[in-house]
């Protein structure tokens, strides 16, 4: 069989579970996605075992060390979301503000002058994260 | 010198244009793959979601006995389909997921999500192919199975082994003690 069967859906595997990680508003739906990132990287291992054929068979060993790890991973994560819904009640990633930046008017007296720096760095940084940061101040705003 | 001859002439003689049947269902069964993929993370319906990524993942333990690891395959089935799905449907219940269509089940920077995602797998697809465009990979003599995956693990890689039995157990330990309930607050 030719490498690049395997190959390309490993890629193509990777970049629908990143699309989903990205997309998704749901944190188990966050993590399911995740799990498709996982899974390509263990195709992407077993193709490469099987074509590589060393004699510590690591590719495929590996693997059942990835599907180890993700159990895990899983298992944490999943109790991680539970326990965020459980105190904030809401599983939903967009909703969950409480370590982004406070508006100016809210904040402390000492940290009034240090967070409009703050934000003026972001926005030079990324403006995804400035947009991010401006909704979440306008939904602040009449609160 | 010959067999070196012989063997780049042999996976020379190999073309895209004559796929062999193992090529064949492992495409077609690609392709299952990356619908249900496709709809796992497109889906409104969360529950369906988490039903299309059991297809997603049941067809890749079917790409990897044609991979001939048999034994990961078995795995796969084991570990994924029968514990990690279990644990997202738990998990999606417990957090009171809507039953039925919801429609914010995407959040508003779907399209660039979309644009980063088609660039990594044009990029991704683009470097793969051009780098193993004519590798050959023998799938005769299976190296997958049981037997031979259990001697390598135990001979070569007993103490990773053993510490990802470590890892197991603290996470284990880890999920109960933060999904348990507090006193104060139950």
């Amino acid at each position: 069989m030719h490498l690049a069967y395997p190959a390309v859906l490993a890629a193509l595997l990777f970049c629908v579970g990143l699309y989903g990680v990205l997309a998704r508003r749901n944190s188990v739906l966050v993590l399911m996605s995740v799990e498709l990132m996982l899974n390509a990287v263990n195709l992407n291992l077993v193709a490469f075992d099987v074509w590589l054929r060393d004699t510590l068979h690591a590719g495929q060993a590996l693997t059942l060390f990835t599907i180890t790890i993700a159990a895990a991973e899983i298992g944490l994560g999943l109790a991680i979301v539970l326990m965020v819904f459980r105190t904030q009640g809401t599983a939903d990633i967009d909703r969950l503000r409480e370590l982004a930046d406070r508006p100016a008017d809210q904040a402390l007296p000492a940290d009034a002058d240090a967070d409009p720096d703050l934000a003026s760095d972001l926005a030079a940084a990324d403006p995804d994260t400035a947009s991010l940061t401006g909704s979440a101040r306008g939904k602040a705003d009449p609160a | 010198m010959t067999a070196v001859l012989a063997a780049s002439l042999s996976s020379q003689g190999h073309s895209f244009l004559t796929p062999t049947g193992v090529e064949i269902v492992f495409v077609l069964v690609g392709l299952a793959v990356l619908g249900a993929a496709v709809l796992t993370v497109t889906t409104s319906q969360l529950v369906h979601a988490a039903l299309w990524l059991v297809v997603a993942l049941g067809g890749l333990a079917i790409e990897y006995l044609l991979l001939t690891a048999e034994f990961i395959a078995w795995v796969q089935v084991l570990i994924y389909l029968g514990s990690v799905v279990v644990l997202v449907l738990f998990g999606l219940m417990l957090t009171k997921a809507p039953i039925g269509r919801s429609p914010d089940a995407d959040s508003g920077n779907r399209w660039v999500a979309l644009g980063v995602a088609v660039v990594a797998a044009a990029t991704l697809v683009t470097l793969v192919v051009d780098a193993f465009r004519s590798t050959w990979m023998d799938l005769s003599s299976g190296g997958g199975s049981t037997g031979a995956n259990g001697e390598v693990l135990f001979r070569y890689w007993v103490l990773p082994f053993e510490a990802l039995s470590v890892l197991l157990l603290a996470a284990l330990v880890g999920a109960i003690v933060l999904s348990r309930r507090h006193r104060e607050e139950g």
